[in-house]
């Protein structure tokens, strides 16, 4: 396996703020009052704030393989499109190298350049030229970049004389006969219509498998991602967690990055409940794993204090998506309840819920009408999707996502 | 690091950057083509506009010319025998060119922040396209000067004489926009800093006008004055060029060699300016 992207300690560091204060004529009047001795009229109340810097890579290092499609994963602000942006060289690395093998292209730059006074033309070749080709490989692809565009009829008319649709066709064209050896993609998925995201999928699945071109691809699509990449990146706040392969990467990642509380455990003096009932602890206990995805079972486990015995008890379970929305209420059967510690299973199937977080809230009844306490916001928990087909990458809605049977 | 990787031939390496090496000089030939693109998309786009647009570069040197030759009237400048339109329209000529090329490269920056921020190229490839842009409108304007010339020399007979020091135009233009360049890569680069530096030099350039020949002869002046025409780098430029075009005035080596050498030492340090101040842009996008 040849390595076509080696980064080595790459670092980047933000400076914050501005130096002075972004225009000349209030840094001359600071300057000015200087020299007259007088208050600085743009002095900030809070200087220091103006000085500080932002790390938002920090010793990041990896290698690419030639056809591979390294994923790179993690949260808001871990640092992922600056290091796409170093790669394409829009912004510079502070410290640390990084080789290259092959011409970068990202799909960013779709369009990049198009002068809407120039005909479709003259707009290939400029966008082609800033997109890194050479006016001889535009030469020798211009026919086939017209044909995919479809607009060969008005290749000759101004740009600004075309539909919308026209115009992103004919720059789709270019960009998709740039044939880059590298291919850069940065959260295409979260943005554009369905359409547009089968499309760049498509683009990336083809590029990767075609002729062993190399794809970077930056998403928050956990799917996409486990689907589409054989190696994984996991950045978090700039440096690198974790690279492997996508199942555990991406588990590392959901492990790191939910916050929810899968169990509870309380002592006599801070457990939720009334004189009659408390709770001393929930939990969950997943089948078979620590994710807890939608194809895995799920018993919630409570255990409570009785203060009293009652001859007709039962509970009654709330499942609650984390936004307020009510799932699901499933009640047990009644039974006789003794004073002292009490256990209770509940016990979801695999394949009922869909993916999402959610809260679970606790009803103790007496005689089946009776609330003796509602333990709130007991649990709360993420299920996590887990496509294995691996065609749509996208959301799937509902509440729920039961497997049903189907006859076909 | 071992010794493996000299071994394999990456065909890029990202480094740090700042400084300005022979490197970038390298890769700014790799997109000449892009550069000669550019120069292609003004041109279209000037010339696409509507009349008013060319019109434009031919209206305001007429303009210009005539408020100075009435200003010159008005306090008596003493031409030496040159024809005051001819005197004053040579040098705005030179002037205008100067100026924008000073002007235009300065937005390099604050202009192309949408496309800077999408797609790397050297990104002195705009300034560059710039300089070489604005020379479709000084020949416009040249091709203005030229009946004015052979209207008064041969209808007026007025005693101009265009000589070899002609030879020398194509050079003093590579020099002038160099000087151009210069100046417009260290504004640009300062514009980073101060957005609102852009209207100062537009300001500014008009003002600069009158520490240049254009519109009176250097032998008008006495004292300090002579001393900060001379300072001005385009002063050189306009005496040869006015010289060459009329075989009238003065020029003199020393401050030709002086222009020269300003030249080349201020597009020296506005490519490196630009290249360290390139940088800072980048992380502001
Ligand atoms: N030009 C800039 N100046 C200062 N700080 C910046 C700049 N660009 C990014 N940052 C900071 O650097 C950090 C990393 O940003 P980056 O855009 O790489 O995150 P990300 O992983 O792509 O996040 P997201 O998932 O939201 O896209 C963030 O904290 C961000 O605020
Ligand atoms: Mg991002």
């Amino acid at each position: 396996m040849s390595v076509v992207i080696k980064v080595d300690q790459v670092s980047k560091i933000y400076q914050l703020g501005q130096i002075g204060t972004g225009t000349l004529a209030s840094d001359l009047a600071s300057a000015w009052a200087g020299i007259t001795g007088k208050d600085d009229p743009n002095k900030k109340i809070d200087d220091e704030s103006d000085k500080s810097t932002h790390v938002a890579l920090r010793d990041v290092s990896f290698d690419v393989n030639r056809g591979e499609v390294l994923g790179i994963i993690g949260k808001n602000g871990a640092g992922k499109s600056t290091m796409l942006k170093i790669l394409s060289r829009i912004t510079s690395p502070t410290s640390g190298s990084i080789k290259i093998k092959g011409r970068i292209a990202s799909l960013l730059e779709v369009g990049t350049g198009f002068h809407p006074e120039l005909s479709g033309r003259d707009n290939v070749f400029l966008n082609g030229a800033i997109l890194g080709m050479t006016k001889a490989e535009v030469n020798r692809k211009f026919d086939e970049i017209v044909d995919f565009s479809g607009v060969e009829k008005f290749i000759d008319t101004p740009v600004k004389r075309y539909s919308s649709g026209m115009y992103v066709r004919l720059a789709f064209a270019v960009a998709a006969h740039l044939e880059p050896e590298i291919l850069i993609v940065d959260e295409v998925l979260s943005v554009g219509d369905a359409e547009f995201q089968k499309k760049c999928l498509g683009k990336i699945k083809d590029v990767s498998t075609g002729d062993g071109r190399t794809v970077l691809f930056v998403s928050h699509n956990m799917e996409a991602v486990k689907n589409l990449c054989n190696r994984v990146v996991l950045l978090e706040k700039g440096g690198v967690i974790d690279i492997g392969s996508p199942a555990t990467t991406v588990n590392a990642y959901f492990k790191r990055n939910t916050n929810y509380f899968g169990h509870v455990k309380y002592s006599a003096t801070n457990a939720p409940g009334n004189e009659t009932i408390i709770l001393l602890s929930a939990d969950l206990k997943i089948n078979g794993g620590d994710i807890l995805e939608i194809d895995k079972g799920v018993a919630i486990n409570f255990e409570f204090e009785l203060r009293q015995s009652f001859d007709e008890f039962n509970y009654s379970l709330n499942m609650f998506a984390i936004t307020g929305e009510h799932i699901f209420n499933s009640q047990s059967a009644s039974f006789k309840a003794e004073k002292g510690i009490l256990k209770a299973s509940c016990i979801i199937p695999p394949n009922l819920m869909n993916n999402g977080d959610y809260s679970i809230s606790i009803l103790a009844v007496n005689k089946g009408s009776m609330p003796l306490f509602n333990f709130e916001n007991v649990l709360q928990f993420e299920i996590f999707d887990n496509r294995k087909d691996g065609k749509w990458f996208g959301e799937i809605g509902g509440a729920v996502r039961p497997k049903l049977d189907w006859i076909l | 690091m071992s010794a493996s990787d000299k071994d394999e031939n990456w065909s890029q390496i990202i480094r740090p950057t700042g400084g300005f090496s022979a490197f970038n000089i390298v890769e700014l030939w790799r997109y000449r083509d892009l550069i000669i693109l550019f120069v292609k998309r003004d041109f279209v786009s000037v010339y696409k506009q509507t009349v008013l647009g060319p019109l434009w570069h031919i209206i305001q040197p007429l303009f210009t010319t005539a408020v100075y030759v009435m200003f010159g009237a008005f306090v008596k400048i003493e031409y030496g025998g040159i024809p005051p339109v001819l005197f004053c329209l040579s040098g705005v000529v030179i002037w205008n060119y100067f100026s924008s090329c000073l002007v235009k490269t300065s937005s390099t920056f604050v202009g192309n922040a949408n496309i800077f921020g999408k797609v790397y190229f050297p990104r002195l490839c705009i300034p560059i396209s710039i300089v070489i842009s604005n020379l479709m409108s000084f020949f416009i304007q040249l091709s203005l000067l030229i009946p004015v010339l052979v209207y008064c020399k041969f209808v007026k007979h007025a005693g101009i004489e265009p000589n070899v020091y002609l030879l020398a135009f194509p050079v003093l233009m590579v020099l002038l926009a160099m000087l151009g360049l210069g100046f417009g890569l260290i504004v640009s680069s300062l514009t980073v800093r101060y957005r609102d530096l852009v209207y100062f030099i537009n300001f500014g350039i008009q003002l600069a006008i009158y520490t240049t020949p254009v519109i009176y002869p250097l032998s008008m002046l006495k004292g300090k004055a002579v001393l900060i025409t001379s300072i001005n780098p385009v002063t050189p430029f306009i005496e040869i060029f006015r010289y060459s075009l009329l075989g009238q005035g003065t020029f003199s080596l020393p401050a030709v060699l002086y222009g020269v050498i300003f030249s080349v030492v201020i597009l020296i340090i506005g490519m490196i300016v630009f290249s360290r101040f390139e940088r800072d842009f980048m992380d502001t996008v």
